[in-house]
């Protein structure tokens, strides 16, 4: 079936909460407007406003409760409006929800999404466009993970609910009404775990590491550096934390070059944690240093410099070309 | 203004409640009627109302009022209407990117705006086109934001009107750590009229709801801080109404936290600036904080993004357009003799000129220079924005004269 990310993410809801009624929706504006995205669509009217909770505006609320609700069973998936509202929530979930299993010796779970609507290209004014990811990554005790299409926005978030550790969960925002195939029978094949990256196209020359939004920028660049004679292979990384370094590891030591491509300002972005590991994991075989293309180390510019401050086809390519000069 | 030989209004319009049953009980606003504690001087029809118990602390205010200063808050309303108009159509033409309308909230936000002095301090949140009128902030400064080509921008020092801040609830603090600084100079309840000031802090309804508007009173509330918390409660939060953010009024709240709360009518001009007023008079005068929470209603769409009719109804849209508080005005001032057709006919035009200015500005508002969004991250040089300016600026270079760079 032919789905949109948005309506992926909204029928992979909707079948987490038929298969657990312990699944519980809160956030801002997600009942009769279905989120200011739709990704909760419909939902409030067919499972109810117990299920389906347009919460107070604060954020802090809605992670602390959503705590709350899960130490009292419930499997609550917490929808952050924009990135940028997330930080009035960044105690609940740093100082909380990261760290109460481990406090409680392991007899305390929390099973939590937070969904976060992430990255920019859509034109919004400030607070409307971050990449986040990174404080969270960096964060022991969360799993962060991120959708780059349809198919893996139905089949991850109902994984990531049926996580019993919180997880983070990154939807690129500019990629919402972006349309593809989707196999919905789970009998036609398991989908992919959580935590695996997917070799989104196979390649010889040069390692594109990539998730979320950057996915398509960078399948777009490597279609154009095949015209080119250059064979990228990208991948998409889909969990950011933990990492799967085996699939990252794979490809670079077959490619011996390798290019981290987020939206993120570069500056202890998730591209240094990957350049560290890979330049470890793969030094005998990297045949050039590990680059970045990022964000600019500035706060999200005013949405007429977008453009330029996000990466787009010429600075991947530009840099593909600087890992294959070495 | 006097209530001399005026007859209330007639029969007062129906209401809409929002009722609905969640887990915990029901729980009822009514969204059309602010109820009897709701001060009031100039109902629906811009009939003169009687001293009442909510009006009558405030009524010598509005009896001190000269029908000039009647004249030239009509004016500030009509114009703030055209500006917030031009905002709309400016959005609908592709030359800005967004627009939150303040449509139905002009008197709430002229009153509030008209009653500061001089050296108070504004702290809005991102619907504030009223305000910043009241405090001269030129319109087109209230541009940049919405089209994209800078985060606000405006020297904040030059009207004493606050960056406009689009997180919910956090000014509300920054406005209170400003009145703490103002204690602390010494500038609150001395009597002098131009050095004494206080601060208003504005939110909405939604905003009532987050912790740091809660924290915000408590720090008002112990510093005893020279504030007026300023709530307009236009009933909506995007798609949630007011029973999905608190169970009591904003206005009752003040009290658990130590300073009164006072329920206006936001569509009543008169009405917003005298409460307003006497808040900010006790604050200068070191009493302290209040609490007002005008009760008024969004007419339009949360901004240019939003669609309305996917959560409310139109009939609340009709019955508060009964409410339109420019309609009011209009009305007392023409029944009281205070103006006549060639005055309205006269601000018609000047509200035409100023939608003119708007747009031309908006029209020649330069995109500023790419490599600008490097500027003013740090004050003093930082080498990692250094080296990526450098960078950034001859990347762009090695495009001139290709495809690309034209
Ligand atoms: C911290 C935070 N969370 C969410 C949002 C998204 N948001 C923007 S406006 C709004 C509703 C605000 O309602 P209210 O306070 O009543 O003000 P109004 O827009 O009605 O003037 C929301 C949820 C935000 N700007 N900031
Ligand atoms: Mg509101």
């Amino acid at each position: 079936m032919k789905l949109s990310l948005a309506k992926g993410l909204n029928a992979g809801l909707r079948k987490a909460m038929e298969d657990d009624p312990k699944v519980v929706l809160m956030g801002e504006d997600v009942g009769k407007l279905g989120g200011v995205f739709r990704i909760t669509e419909g939902l409030q009217k067919d499972f109810g406003e117990d299920r389906v909770v347009d919460t107070p505006l604060a954020e802090s609320g809605i992670v602390g409760t959503a705590i709350g609700m899960a130490l009292r069973g419930y499997r609550p998936v917490v929808e952050i409006q924009f990135d940028g509202f997330i930080y009035p929530a960044f105690d609940q979930i740093i100082s909380q929800l990261a760290k109460m299993h481990a406090r409680s010796l392991g007899h305390l779970k929390l099973p939590i999404v937070i969904r976060v609507p992430f990255g920019g290209g859509i034109g919004a004014v400030e607070h409307h466009s971050e990449s986040n990811e990174a404080y969270f990554a960096h964060t022991a005790g969360l799993r962060v993970v991120a959708c780059a299409d349809p198919a893996d926005a139905y089949w991850m978030i109902q994984q990531a609910i049926a996580s019993d550790d919180p997880v983070m969960f990154y939807e690129p925002k500019r990629r919402y009404h972006e349309r593809a195939e989707v196999e919905l029978d789970e009998a036609a094949g398991a989908p992919l775990p959580l935590h695996s990256a997917r070799v989104a196209r196979p390649g010889d020359d040069v390692t594109v590491l990539a998730y979320g939004p950057m996915v398509k920028t960078c399948l777009d660049a490597a279609g154009a550096a095949q015209a080119e004679g250059k064979s990228l292979e990208v991948i998409d990384l889909r969990s950011l934390s933990p990492l799967d370094t085996d699939t990252i590891f794979a490809s670079v030591r077959k490619t011996g070059r390798c290019v981290v491509v987020h939206e993120a300002s570069t500056f202890l972005g998730m591209g240094a944690e990957l350049a560290a590991q890979v330049q470890r994991e793969c030094f005998y075989s990297l045949e050039a240093p590990v680059l970045r293309v990022g964000g600019y180390n500035i706060p999200y510019p005013p949405s007429r410099f977008e453009e330029d401050f996000l990466p787009d086809l010429d600075r991947i390519l530009d840099s593909v070309d600087q890992a294959l000069g070495f | 203004m006097s209530d001399d030989g005026m007859e209330q209004a007639s029969a007062a319009p129906a209401t809409v409640r929002h009722h609905e049953t969640v887990v915990s009980g029901p729980v009822e606003h009514d969204i059309t009627d602010g109820g009897p504690d709701m001060v009031q001087f100039v109902d629906g029809d811009g009939n003169r109302l009687p001293t009442s118990p909510s009006n009558a602390d405030y009524a010598q205010i509005v009896e001190d009022l000269t029908p000039e200063d009647g004249r030239s808050m009509y004016r500030d309303l009509v114009l703030v209407r055209r500006m917030d108009a031009e905002g709309h159509a400016l959005q609908r033409q592709g030359e800005l990117g967004l627009w939150p309308s303040l449509l139905g909230q002009e008197a709430a936000q002229v009153g509030a705006g008209r009653a500061m002095r001089r050296q108070d301090y504004a702290f809005p949140g991102y619907r504030e086109h009223g305000v910043a009128w009241c405090r001269d902030v030129p319109p087109e400064n209230l541009l940049g934001l919405f089209r994209g080509v800078n985060h606000g921008g405006w020297d904040s020092n030059a009207n004493n009107f606050h960056l406009y801040t689009i997180v919910i609830g956090n000014q509300m603090l920054h406005a209170t750590g400003y009145a703490m600084g103002i204690q602390r100079d010494g500038d609150v309840g001395t009597g002098d009229l131009d050095r004494d000031a206080a601060v208003m802090a504005f939110t909405g309804d939604g905003g009532t709801a987050q912790g740091d508007f809660n924290e915000a009173l408590v720090f008002a509330g112990v510093a005893n801080a020279p504030m007026v918390f300023f709530v307009q409660n236009n009933q909506w939060a995007i798609s949630e109404p007011n029973y999905k953010q608190f169970r009591i009024p904003p206005y009752q709240r003040a009290r658990g936290f130590g300073f009164p709360g006072v329920r206006v009518d936001g569509n009543d001009v008169l009405a917003v600036y005298a409460v307003t007023k006497a808040a900010l008079d006790a604050a200068r005068a070191g009493q302290g904080p209040t609490l007002i929470e005008a009760f008024t209603y969004r007419m339009g769409a949360h901004t240019t993004s939003d669609d309305p009719t996917k959560y409310r109804i139109a009939a609340e849209v009709d019955i508060w357009r009964e409410k339109d508080p420019i309609a009011r005005m209009r009305g007392f001032l023409a029944s009281k003799g205070y103006a006549d057709e060639a005055f309205f006919d006269a601000v018609d035009k000047e509200a035409d000129e100023l939608a003119a200015r708007i747009r031309t500005a908006c029209h020649e508002m330069p995109d500023p220079p790419k490599p600008a969004m490097f500027d003013n991250i740090y004050v003093d040089p930082h080498p990692v924005v250094e080296r990526e300016k450098a960078e950034f600026v001859a990347y762009q270079e090695s495009f001139a004269g290709t495809e690309a760079g034209q």
